[in-house]
């Protein structure tokens, strides 16, 4: 392994965060608040508890999961079309490293990005609602294995797309809606049964209840599916990833 | 000296069938300067890219210091420092912080004083803190050398180092090149200007429609060049060669109306003189006089006009 190499990516990468940390942080910073305005004190005024849970408290993990699934695929798959839009990938490619070694310093770097803005709404909200966490170790779990698939499955989303608009294409048309409809901002056991079903064939039903259990010790699913539906995920991200390597897929022609 | 690159039967189809490289062998000798010289769309980016990684072989090997490109990458890629033809940087970052960038890439330790070094000598040690895109054009290629040169390459791969580089900073990459040459680094470039290629390389190779069509001591092409033609205009057609001319091995031409004689320029004894002894013996007529040379322009486009023609 040429671990001087993925260190490089990794901070080359964590630099270019930094350079516009202002930007990376405020947007969703505003829009948890907004949430937090919208859904906890107008619906929650209606919906007090959910399965004994106040409400605001309630929505957090799905505020903290949505935003980390966005900031996950969109930070992973702008940092691989970038160098590959304006062209210096061939750097990558001429260097002596492996697609393990690139991949591992990119998705790092946005993994690592996605999960400190995760923990900045996840503070944020303790100045909204009183959180309690049941599992913390299960929590990190949930957080680091979430960022790590969703920014391999963004990396492939970069080196797919052939223009910006596909770039966004994906996070807006799939990942958001699923995330709606995906119990963040409901149990699932809410809706009436058939839809209840529909909702198991969402995958990320499966991680923001694991990661709502983590906080209330409460699940729509069980934790064990959970973990196996994300270490599934997880598993098929790496396959595409090998896959493009090793065809030079839209890299190499 | 032994080859430091050793390509065999290169070929290269890309997707869309279209067939950039047709079967190149060729071997590239420590510490030597090769100038691939090419028209556009000959397939010089096409084979560096190969050797570099960024373009996959359809068949054939390379080697680069004995490492298959495709089974040893690593040790191959190691060696070799590549500044590609289009100017591609990252435009927001620090010029120094690029230049580390690649060295680590490379697998190499952070190295300021070797970092310092390489930017004093392309003159972008006062620029080290600038935005990439705050930099001119030519500077900006300086900072490509600067990051190809980052990792210490035994082999540097320049293709079209001065294109769209000003006279004064074009004799400043010579420069370059020659002292890195001087320190053992071989280098690999490619070249539209054929006073280039003269200029720096030790052997020129001619590529065209993904073909070697010739790689020679630079040397040796020169002594071609020194080749000069005496052409003899005569007023009346002449059916035969008359006896006095024989043993000059004369061109004569179709129409009988033209003799050709070849000589080197540089030889002690040209022939001339007796030719035109010769000649007068042979009371030939003369319309005119003329001496031609060829230069390497000449033997340039006679090789790529060849290859056209299949020949
Ligand atoms: N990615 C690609 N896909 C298809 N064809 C390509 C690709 N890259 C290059 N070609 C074609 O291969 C041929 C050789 O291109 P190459 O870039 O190697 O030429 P070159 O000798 O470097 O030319 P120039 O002097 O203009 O830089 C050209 O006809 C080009 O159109
Ligand atoms: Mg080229």
């Amino acid at each position: 392994m040429n671990w001087q190499a993925v260190l490089s990516i990794y901070r080359y990468e964590m630099n270019r965060t930094f350079r516009t940390l202002a930007q990376s942080i405020v947007s969703p910073v505003l829009s948890t608040v907004l949430y937090f305005v919208v859904f906890g004190t107008a619906i929650g005024q209606r919906i007090d508890t959910v399965d004994g849970i106040p409400y605001g408290a309630f929505i957090v993990p799905g505020l903290v999961m949505l935003t980390l699934l966005q900031q996950s695929v969109t930070n992973a798959s702008f940092g691989i079309y970038f160098p590959k839009f304006i062209g210096t990938i061939y750097e990558l490619l001429s260097a002596p490293i492996s697609f393990i070694e690139i991949v591992i310093g990119y998705v790092g770097a946005a993994a690592t990005k996605a999960l400190m803005i995760a923990a900045i709404i996840l503070i944020t909200s303790t100045f909204f609602v009183d959180l309690t966490i049941a599992h913390p170790v299960f929590m990190i779990m949930f957080l680091v294995l979430t960022s790590v698939s969703f920014a391999l499955m963004g990396f492939i989303i970069g080196i797919w797309a052939g223009n910006f608009e596909q770039l966004q294409l994906i996070p807006l048309l799939v990942i958001t809606p699923l995330v709606f409809l995906g119990g963040a901002f409901y149990s699932i056991t809410m809706l009436p049964p058939g839809w209840q079903a529909v909702s198991l064939f969402n995958p990320v039903v499966y991680l923001i209840s694991g990661f709502r259990w983590s906080f209330f010790g409460l699940a729509d699913v069980p934790v064990g599916l959970s973990i196996l539906a994300i270490s599934v995920f997880l598993a098929a991200c790496l396959t595409a990833i090998w896959w493009i390597f090793r065809s030079g897929w839209r890299i190499k022609p | 000296m032994a080859a430091i690159i050793s390509i065999q039967d290169l070929a290269k189809t890309y997707e869309g069938g279209f067939e950039a490289l047709k079967g190149v062998s060729l071997e590239i000798e420590e510490g030597e300067i090769l100038a691939l010289l090419g028209p556009n769309g000959a397939g010089k980016t096409t084979l560096i890219s190969i050797i570099c990684g960024l373009v996959s072989p359809s068949s054939g090997s390379v080697s680069v210091g004995g490492h298959d490109i495709l089974h040893a990458y690593r040790a191959a890629r190691e060696m070799i420092g590549l500044v590609p033809q289009e100017i591609t940087i990252e435009p927001f970052e620090k010029v120094i912080n690029t230049v580390r960038f690649s060295r680590g890439l490379f697998g190499k330790r952070r190295d300021d004083a070797h970092i310092e070094k390489v930017l004093r000598a392309l003159s972008l040690w006062d620029k080290r803190d600038s935005r990439n895109r705050e930099l001119s054009g030519g500077m900006k290629r300086r900072v490509l050398i600067a990051k190809a040169l980052s990792h210490e390459p035994r082999v540097l791969f320049l293709d079209e180092p001065t294109a769209g580089v000003d006279v004064t900073l074009r004799r400043e990459m010579w420069e370059l090149v020659r002292q890195l040459r001087a320190e053992g680094v071989t280098i690999i470039l490619t070249t539209h200007y054929i006073e280039e290629a003269e200029e720096m390389a030790d052997r020129i190779g001619v590529i065209d429609h993904g073909r070697l069509l010739l790689v020679e001591e630079k040397a040796k092409l020169l002594h071609q060049l020194g080749r000069k033609e005496l052409v003899l205009e005569l007023t009346e057609p002449l059916p035969e060669l008359p006896s006095p001319l024989e043993g000059f091995e004369l061109q004569r031409s179709e129409d009988g109306m033209r003799l050709v004689y070849e000589f080197d320029a540089h030889a002690e004894s040209t022939g001339m003189t007796r030719l035109l002894g010769a000649v007068a013996e042979a009371k030939l007529s003369l319309k005119d006089l003329t001496t031609q040379q060829s230069s390497l322009e000449d033997v340039f486009l006679t090789l790529v006009e060849e290859g056209r023609t299949g020949k």
